[in-house]
């Protein structure tokens, strides 16, 4: 059998509060710092859901987004190699739909059962942009989900599946919009959102012989939560009972990543035994049947949803959004990367994108960024490669630049930190209490990106104060 | 290894004023150091055998030098070694006078900081082959690093420290008055200092140096030569210089209380100079401000001050003019700021009118051996120059 074997999420630190965007709206919408995007999200999730895991184990890996950064390059490559994963392995993409997710999960089980692969990363993030102030802003959460799928120590099961596309301009971005365009509500629930996820699930059930009371949760993609409900009632399904908090009040809408991240949530509380429905929508629908199995209990070690969402940092000035997303543009500060070298990112990327440092083979000396000549030894080439993006750290001294951009981030904080296990490193750190910034604070690794320069986006690590 | 103790004599030197000189280019500033030197030499530029030329940002070439002096088909090597790029074009021409390759050479440094917004770039490693990971900030925050930990170390309140920096900040601005070369003449208080805007916690507006354009300029030779020229010249005792090697960022065993480059250039210069008391021994310094805990730390790095009690010299004001150890008599770089690779020859002109008896308002009584320190870079890769002057017997 064919299933899920693991899974992850990740929901970013910043809730804008709904406040901010238009006086008595309520709750929150997460959003990405200025220095995380789909990828960095998806790197966070893929992390998460391998925790415990041999990474060298997994021989897939998808990424699903509306939100790529690329028109053209693979986004799978650059999230295996932030996830340390070997190269000989499936890497593609998912995208242009709100389905992207489900899509590259049937791709996925597909794979596994056809005996393409033994282990694949399912990953989807989405950070959409509506136009600002108009109604759907409000809506858009950012955030990333993960899934593992495999063959052995299933903890969820795929029973069924059935996929309808729905050719609707209901909502979409042409090639050069930044902003998603949408036709009337009237029309579009009706014909898209809420006559394609019908057909599909209606249309899985007839075909395999389901009906509404089997499923003791159905996760359902919605653009809102009224809509939400509606779909739920017409399904058949008791919208109090059965149905997965679509976490409207505290995230929003995450897009592609919705799908993915909702069944984490029920995944969370799920026990063995249990039937889920899962059905998303973009341009049509993807409908599954899961069932959990016992291995779930082996598998609660993740921060998923639950512990993202409880850790969070309001942001009250939808002035610091706009700014983040580049929408309001800062005034350019002097340019101190002229240009990004194409060799030296391609010569360095272990380092950069994995965080491998090098441990000396002759002294045992951790030392990053990898070395030729060992620091304390002066032994030559003898290094093995070693990962610093799972180690803890705690911070050494730090500085808290309050003249170089005060517009994205003030203070701008740098550390010297100290790993477990050995290894010295200066990095930038984010998503960070600059009150709370001190000598000896333990940290995290986290994946952000840095400067884009000449139509490349660059990557790196910074330090994190412990998420969670 | 013999060394450099009295193979070498200061002649003549020349300083532009230091500011923010909008209406002179490198070029400009090159002529104006140079043939103050000459003058004081009671040289020509036809004199000069060989020219070390000092420049991080506005000139890359020994053929900038030669066509800014008009210097006929000599010599001339650019030095650049962050902000010890001063003193070390001066060290480079001094060995090239011990060596016998030649009699009499010139050390000039330029730098035309305030035509880029007065930044450097963070390219102290490599400009180009690299994937500009690493955090690009404005100095400052590299020296903040010390501060920070300083603090930590030895369980300094905030207030006591920044009361600490600004003392060192109040008494570099007012040597600064005395200083007509300099770029900010104005006295400042402990108050001032300590509730300036902070730039990179802890360190405040007033604890960091300025940023401007500057020459300045030094002419070597040989100690028999210098005699049938003049009766004040002036013999270096000590040059020392090393390089980090990336250990502070390497190694978790580095403290960041201490610049182990310029502990270890000290022990390089004290050794050539045969100095076994600093703190005795030595008149008058000239030491890198280019931040209020640089200064600090390196009072301890020079052994000034035993390790960690260099806060209780500056409060007995030990380093003020009137103290046993005067440090920066001419402002500093505080008062003039940092071209970088002029400022160690803008230190050596104030070591060397010193011990000449003709530093005006700012002179000190007794003044028979100067020593000179510069550090730049990132931390793990400091760049530190000691140089370290003598009256002769």
């Amino acid at each position: 059998m064919v299933g899920i074997t693991a899974y992850g999420a990740y929901v970013p630190l910043f809730r804008l509060s709904r406040e901010a965007i238009a006086k008595g709206a309520k709750g929150e919408k997460s959003i990405c710092n200025f220095d995380e995007d789909s990828i960095t999200m998806a790197a966070a999730a893929a992390i998460d859901c391998l925790n415990g895991i041999d990474r060298d184990t997994v021989d897939g890996l998808y990424f699903a987004s509306t939100t790529h950064p690329y028109k053209e390059k693979l986004g799978a490559s650059t999230i295996a190699m932030a996830t340390d994963l070997k190269t000989d392995i499936l890497t593609t993409d998912f995208s242009h739909s709100l389905r992207a997710g489900t899509s590259a999960l049937k791709s996925a089980l597909d794979a596994v059962k056809a005996g393409s692969a033994k282990k694949v990363l399912v990953t989807a993030a989405d950070c959409r942009l509506a136009f600002p102030l108009s109604a759907f802003e409000p809506n858009f959460g950012d955030g990333a989900g993960a899934l593992l799928i495999g063959d052995t120590d299933v903890a969820v099961t795929v029973e069924a599946s059935y996929s309808v596309y729905n050719e609707i301009m209901d909502v979409w971005r042409h090639e050069n919009d930044s902003f998603v365009r949408t036709w009337e509500d009237r029309f579009t629930l009706a014909h898209g959102y809420l006559e394609g996820v019908k057909e599909a699930v209606s249309g899985l059930m007839k075909k395999f012989g389901y009906s509404p009371g089997d499923f003791s949760k159905v996760v359902l993609y919605s653009p809102d939560g009224r809509r939400h409900t509606e779909l739920a009632k017409s399904l058949g399904f008791d919208p109090k009972t059965q149905v997965q908090d679509p976490l409207f009040a505290v995230m929003g809408n995450t897009g592609a990543a919705a799908p993915l991240m909702l069944l984490v949530a029920a995944l969370e509380e799920a026990k063995a035994g249990d039937r889920i429905l899962l059905a998303s929508y973009g341009d049509g629908s993807d409908a599954f049947v899961l069932q959990v199995t016992e291995q779930i209990e082996k598998i609660r070690d993740r921060r998923g949803m639950k512990k993202h969402l409880a850790s969070r940092k309001v942001v009250t000035d939808y002035k610091d959004y706009l700014a983040w997303r580049g929408i309001l543009p800062a005034e350019p500060r002097k340019e101190t990367v002229v240009f990004l070298s194409a060799p030296a990112l391609w010569r360095e990327r272990d380092a950069n994108l994995r965080l491998h440092g090098v441990k000396c083979k002759a002294c045992g000396t951790v030392q990053f960024p990898p070395q030729r000549v060992c620091t304390h030894c002066h032994t030559k080439d003898q290094f093995e490669p070693y990962r610093l993006s799972d180690k803890r750290a705690r911070v050494f001294t730090f500085a808290m630049d309050r003249i170089t951009s005060p517009v994205l981030e003030l203070p701008i904080v740098t550390t010297t930190i100290d790993f477990d296990g050995g290894g010295r490193m200066q990095c930038f750190m984010t998503d960070r209490d600059p009150e709370r910034v001190e000598c000896g604070l333990p940290v995290e690794m986290t994946f952000r990106k840095l400067q884009l320069k000449g139509g490349i986006q660059n990557y790196f690590w910074k330090s994190m104060p412990i998420r969670t | 290894m013999k060394g450099i103790k009295d193979k070498v004599a200061v002649i003549g030197m020349g300083c532009t004023q230091f500011g923010e000189l909008w209406d002179k280019n490198h070029r400009d500033l090159l002529v104006d150091a140079a043939y103050e030197a000459f003058e004081d030499a009671g040289l020509e530029p036809k004199d000069i055998q060989m020219a070390w030329y000092g420049s991080r940002e506005s000139g890359f070439t020994g053929a900038q030098l030669a066509s800014a002096l008009k210097l006929e088909y000599i010599p001339i090597s650019r030095v650049e070694n962050f902000c010890a790029g001063g003193t070390d074009t001066f060290r480079n021409a001094c060995y090239g006078v011990a060596s016998g390759a030649c009699d009499i050479a010139l050390a000039i440094g330029a730098e035309k900081c305030k035509d880029h917004f007065g930044g450097f770039n963070m390219d102290i490693l490599e400009p180009f082959d690299r994937s500009m990971t690493e955090w690009d900030g404005p100095p400052v925050n590299q020296f903040a690093q010390l501060a920070t930990r300083y603090m930590y170390h030895y369980g300094w309140k905030y207030e006591d420290l920044k009361r600490i920096f600004a003392m060192i900040d109040v008494k570099n601005h007012h040597n600064g008055t005395m200083s007509p070369k300099a770029q900010f003449h104005r006295e400042i208080t402990i108050e001032q200092a300590i509730n300036a805007p902070i730039i990179s916690y802890p360190l405040g507006l007033f604890d960091a140096c300025g940023v401007s354009d500057g020459s300045a300029a030094a002419i070597v030779t040989t100690p028999e030569i210098a005699r049938s020229l003049k009766k004040d010249y002036i013999l270096v005792k000590a040059l020392a210089l090393t390089n980090g090697g990336g250990q502070a960022v390497l190694q978790p065993e580095y403290d960041f209380i201490h610049f182990p480059e310029a502990v270890a250039a000290a022990k390089l210069a004290y050794k050539e100079a045969e100095i076994t008391n600093p703190r005795q021994e030595i008149d008058c310094a000239e030491v890198h401000d280019c931040f209020a805990i640089t200064e600090l730390i390196t009072y301890e790095d020079l052994g000034f001050s035993p390790r960690g009690k260099a806060p209780e010299d500056v409060e007995a004001g030990s380093f003020t003019l009137e103290g046993d150890l005067p440090v920066n008599t001419d402002g500093g770089l505080k008062c003039f700021g940092h071209p970088l690779s002029a400022s160690g020859l803008r230190m050596i002109y104030e070591i060397y009118h010193q011990l000449q008896g003709k530093a005006g308002p700012r002179q000190l009584k007794k003044v028979d051996m100067g020593l000179v320190h510069n550090i730049g870079g990132i931390c793990g890769f400091f760049n530190c120059a000691i140089a370290i002057l003598g009256k002769p017997e």
